[in-house]
Parts: structure tokens; C-alpha cells; sequence
């Protein structure tokens, strides 16, 4: 008990005197993390609004691997990014494993099929009847598309949201493919880990609180997200 | 006559492999109302829905103003020249002012254009001192006006409506319906109604088409349609609830007498002896006399019969008449209480050889 109240203490002292190392992982972890959500929005916004707005043959089986793709292990991606970034990989020519670039890549994997299911969901969740309205509008194809998106768009904040928490919150796939290297690829959760295993607990729960926080602040707003009614 | 705005020529669609429409021919001129009406599931929206060109036709032809409209480009600009408003009136998560603008920006008008049009609309709408509430925090009454006035602020020369009175209530749908008869009177717009309700289709239509099966069954100005109803369903429909099926015995300049269970009835139209047909009467035509008394109605059909039973409708009552067939009869609450009528009374039914419409009948 002791200890936990010890480890406390001295989280809060680094948390309040913005403990350089402290402050650069946390950095670090929000800069990675944020590039990869930004990156799978992208990819997961326009897989998951094709696939809700177009009728192909095979559709069922891209929607259940997107579904799948929301859950699996983040440890698999990072096997697999391993692979592909390894010296003698597909990729292994640019020389990106051990780097930040390794966990963004790997986090956007993570991520995308997150925000691509959720968009997906949201997309298909609108009024059928409102694609037609907004063409009876006199919109074009795109600018229908773009409404429609607009008109989702806090379902589509929550799949970002749900996204970046997956990311920051994941510790397999930036231990093997970032190799927690201080002060280059050591992220909040991979520290966490080492710190840990140290028996460093100050470092790891003041690590953990700001983790708690980001975590909280998030489902803060998806809460306020889901609560929502669309209008008549 | 100049050319009709619309013209749908051999229109057909389907769904699933399922044909859901097929008209042969249907011509809206401009300035006109017409209303589409019949039971659901015969292909009203999905008329409009055709003629906005938002279902994919499997054949058949569309023509603006003469000018045949192909599935390219001419689409989109066919489609800048209509509205649509729905049974709901799926409005964007936005305030009521952007609803409204929603048509202009999408045509790329300019913001300092926008603003007098929505803020003309909002107010002939009555939804002005909503302009900055959301859209999500009105009343169904409210978003549907929303909805109307989106509808009319692009100034389309088109309307297409379907069902949009449908989920208000009855105070609420009166005002609306006020409203927008107002702005139509001073547009001249062309409007395309789809409802399911006669009364709504016959205050507001020049013309009226009843639909049946995906297909259009009669086309004609409502008196038309009401008095003269091409078949059942249709008489069903716009309300004619004696339908009695006899063969026609004698037929001369225009005078026909039919037997209906060995009972002659008058009525007017020219068919052949040996016929069988239909005789259709409207309630609102029969007239009740106290039984024994000297009708001194001119009317040519006249049968005594019992009161089978009496139905109450507030102001009106419903009487089914036994006279060898059964009558239905409309009779005020006024006209109940002079003539003291009750259940199991002995009455005189009468009605005009004119009010007969005699169809020719689906058995033979």
C-alpha cells in the first residue's frame, strides 16, 4: 500500500514539474499516435463511406473483414510490420524499423479498419431516403458524398476517437516494431512496461495517469457523441 | 396547347427483378397539381421518385418541357429545375436557416444571394423565428415546414411531394396545407402530389390520377374520378360504398334499367341488354324518407327497406339499408333526429338515376 501511495506522490511531483523525460514520452506518444489516427482517417473515412454508399458483389466479405479488422491483436500487426520492415522484408530497403515512422505505420494499420468500421456503420446508419433528398436538392454525385459525411460527422468524430484511443492505449505492435528505444521510439505505454519491470513504480503510475487521461477525455466526448439524436 | 412540362411515355421499373411500375403515358402541363392517389404499395413514390429521376428506369422516356432528359448531365440540370419534399422531412443536422439554404449553395449561389431568398422562405413557410434553432430542437410540424420552404426557396418550376402531410397531425397539417396552397397560387408552380388520402387529393388537385398494381387506371379532374370511377378499387377508394352487380334488361337513349336481384334500378349510361355490370352509388346521394310518406323527390329509383344498422361519425351517419340489396346511405345528424331514424325502421330510400355509375362488371 505504501508503495502505490509512494508511487504516487512522486508521479505527481513529475507530472507538476514537468519532468523532461516525462513530458518528451508523452509527446512523442501524442505526435505518433495522432499521425497514425490521421493517417487511417483518411483511409478508413473513404474505405468505410464506398463501401456503406455502393452495392458490389463480395461486399458482405469486405464488411466482415473490416468488422474482423476492428479487433484484431495489435501484437499480429506488429508481427506482420516486423516482417515487412525487416532488413531483408518487402520493405526492408527504407530502414524503418526501430524508428517512430515503424509505430505509425503500425498504428495506422491498427486504426484504420477502427475508423473504417465505424465510419462504415454511421454512413449506412442515415435515412436511405436522405441520398435521394439530397440529389432531389440538385447535388452533384461528389457534393452528395461530401454531405453525407457532413451529416455523420460526429458518429465520424467518434470513430476518430475511437481510433486514436485504440492507438495510444496499444503496447504490442510499438514494443516490436518501435523497440522502445529512450528518448527515439519510447512511447507511454511501452514505458509504462519497462518502468514497470524496473520496479521504477513512480515513473510508471505518473505514465499511467496521463494515459488515464487521455483515455477519460475520450470517452468523455464519444460519450457526448453517442448521446445525440439525429433530426426529424 | 403548349407543350406540358412533363411527359412520361412507356416508364417501367423494377425492383429485384420485380416489375413495380409501368405507365404507358402520363402529361403534366405547367401550373398544374396533380395528385397521384390509390392504396399504398402501387407505385406512388416510386413514380416520383422516377420522375425526379431517382430510380433507375428500366425503360420509358421523361420529357421537360419537351426535351427528352437521358440518364448524363442533363440530369443534373433536369434535377436543378425540381424539388422533392418526403413523408419525413429529413433535414440536415443543421439550423433551420442552413437547411433552407441547403438547395442554393449546392448551385453555388453566392452567400450575399442566399440570404434574402431563405429569409423570403423562412417566412412563407411561418418558420422566420426558428432561422437559427437547430434542426434536431423542432417540432414535426416545424421540420416539415423546414422542409417545404428548402423545397421552394430554389424556385423550382417542378414540385414533386410525396406524402408530406402524412406523420402531422390534423390542426398542424390544416395550416400547412394553408400555407403552402398560398405560395402556390403565387408561383404557379407544378406540383406532383402523392397521398393516400382522397379528401387531401380532391380540396388540392386539378387533376387526380388513381393508381393501381405500379400502373395509372384513370386520369381525370376529381369530380371525374369521384363520380366516375373506372373500377372497384377505385370507387372502393374514393369512397362509393354501394356497389351492386346486376344485368342490364333495357337500354334506351341513354337510360338503363338494371336487375339487381330481381329489383329494377334507373341509371344513366349505355350499355347493351344482357350485360352485367355494376351499379355504383355514392352515400352522400341516397335520400331517407319516413316510410308512407308521398316522396316527392323526382328521383326515379325508389325502394322501401329496413335499417339494418346505424354507424355514427359525429356529424354524419352511416345507414345500411336492406331493400333486397343493401344501400349505404350518408344522412346528417339533423336529418337523424327529424326523421326520428333508428335501427330496425322501416324507411324509403331514394336516388336520382343520374347518381347511378355503372361500370361494366369485373366477373363477366
Amino acid at each position: 500500500m505504501e508503495l502505490i501511495i509512494e508511487g504516487i506522490r512522486k508521479a505527481i511531483w513529475l507530472l507538476f514539474t514537468l519532468d523532461p523525460e516525462v513530458l518528451g514520452i508523452t509527446w512523442l506518444s501524442l505526435k505518433v499516435s495522432g499521425t497514425a489516427t490521421f493517417i487511417s482517417l483518411f483511409i478508413g473515412i473513404s474505405l468505410g463511406t464506398v463501401v456503406a454508399l455502393t452495392r458490389f458483389p463480395g461486399r458482405r466479405l469486405v464488411v466482415s473483414l473490416i468488422n474482423t479488422g476492428m479487433g484484431v491483436p495489435p501484437v499480429v500487426v506488429g508481427l506482420f510490420v516486423t516482417i515487412f520492415l525487416w532488413r531483408n522484408g518487402p520493405l526492408g530497403l527504407f530502414e524503418l524499423l526501430y524508428t517512430p515512422t515503424a509505430i505509425i505505420i503500425a498504428q495506422a494499420v491498427i486504426a484504420t479498419p477502427i475508423v473504417a468500421g465505424i465510419s462504415l456503420a454511421s454512413i449506412q446508419k442515415l435515412p436511405e431516403a436522405l441520398r435521394l433528398q439530397i440529389l432531389a436538392l440538385g447535388a452533384t454525385r461528389a457534393q452528395m458524398i461530401w454531405m453525407l459525411i457532413k451529416e455523420a460527422r460526429l458518429p465520424l468524430l467518434a470513430a476518430v476517437m475511437a481510433g486514436f484511443g485504440g492507438v495510444i492505449s496499444e503496447v504490442g505492435a510499438s514494443i516490436m516494431v518501435g523497440g522502445n528505444i529512450k528518448g527515439y521510439t519510447r512511447v507511454l505505454t511501452t514505458a509504462t512496461v519497462m518502468e514497470t519491470g524496473k520496479g521504477n513504480f513512480d515513473i510508471a503510475i505518473a505514465l499511467g495517469v496521463i494515459l488515464l487521461i487521455f483515455t477519460f477525455c475520450i470517452n468523455a466526448i464519444l460519450t457526448g457523441i453517442q448521446q445525440r439524436e439525429r433530426p426529424r | 396547347m403548349s407543350v406540358p412540362i412533363l411527359e412520361v411515355r412507356g416508364l417501367k421499373v423494377s425492383r429485384g427483378g420485380v416489375p413495380v411500375l409501368d405507365i404507358s403515358e402520363l402529361t403534366v402541363q405547367a401550373g398544374e397539381f396533380l395528385s397521384l392517389i390509390g392504396p399504398n404499395g402501387t407505385g406512388k413514390s416510386t413514380l416520383l421518385l422516377g420522375l425526379a429521376g431517382l430510380v433507375k428506369r428500366n425503360a420509358g422516356e421523361i420529357r421537360f418541357h419537351g426535351r427528352a432528359i437521358t440518364n448524363g448531365s442533363d440530369m443534373l440540370e433536369y434535377r436543378r429545375h425540381l424539388a422533392m419534399v418526403f413523408q419525413e422531412p429529413l433535414l440536415f443536422d443543421a439550423t433551420v436557416y442552413d437547411n433552407v439554404a441547403s438547395g442554393l449553395k449546392i448551385r453555388g449561389m453566392r452567400r450575399s444571394h442566399i440570404r434574402p431568398l431563405v429569409e423570403e422562405h423562412l417566412e412563407l413557410f411561418g418558420v422566420a423565428h426558428l432561422s437559427s434553432r437547430s434542426a434536431r430542437k423542432i417540432s414535426g410540424g416545424e421540420a416539415q415546414r423546414t422542409s417545404l420552404a428548402r423545397a421552394f426557396a430554389t424556385n423550382p418550376e417542378l414540385v414533386l411531394l410525396d406524402e408530406p402531410f402524412v406523420s402531422l397531425d390534423p390542426p398542424t397539417r390544416e395550416a400547412i396545407i394553408d400555407d403552402l396552397g398560398r405560395v402556390m397560387q403565387t408561383r404557379r408552380t407544378t406540383v406532383v402530389m402523392a397521398t393516400h388520402d382522397r379528401m387531401d387529393a380532391l380540396r388540392m388537385s386539378n387533376r387526380i390520377a388513381f393508381m393501381e398494381g405500379g400502373g395509372i387506371v384513370q386520369v381525370g379532374p376529381p369530380s371525374e374520378v369521384m363520380h366516375q370511377p373506372v373500377n372497384q378499387t377505385v370507387a372502393a377508394f374514393v369512397g362509393i360504398e354501394t356497389m351492386l352487380e346486376g344485368e342490364v334488361r333495357d337500354s334506351s337513349a341513354g337510360v338503363l334499367v338494371v336487375d339487381i336481384n330481381g329489383r329494377s334500378i334507373a341509371a344513366a349510361g349505355s350499355f347493351t341488354p344482357g350485360e352485367r355490370v355494376m351499379c355504383l352509388v355514392r352515400p352522400e346521394h341516397v335520400m331517407i324518407f319516413p316510410a308512407g310518406s308521398s316522396t316527392e323527390s323526382s328521383a326515379r329509383n325508389r325502394f322501401t327497406g329496413t335499417v339494418r344498422s346505424v354507424q355514427s361519425f359525429g356529424l354524419i351517419h352511416r345507414l345500411e339499408i336492406d331493400c333486397g340489396f343493401l344501400l349505404i346511405a350518408h344522412v346528417t345528424s339533423l336529418a337523424m333526429e327529424d326523421l326520428h331514424l333508428k335501427q330496425g325502421m322501416t324507411v324509403n330510400a331514394a336516388f336520382k338515376a343520374t347518381s347511378v355509375h355503372v361500370i361494366r362488371s369485373s366477373h363477366s
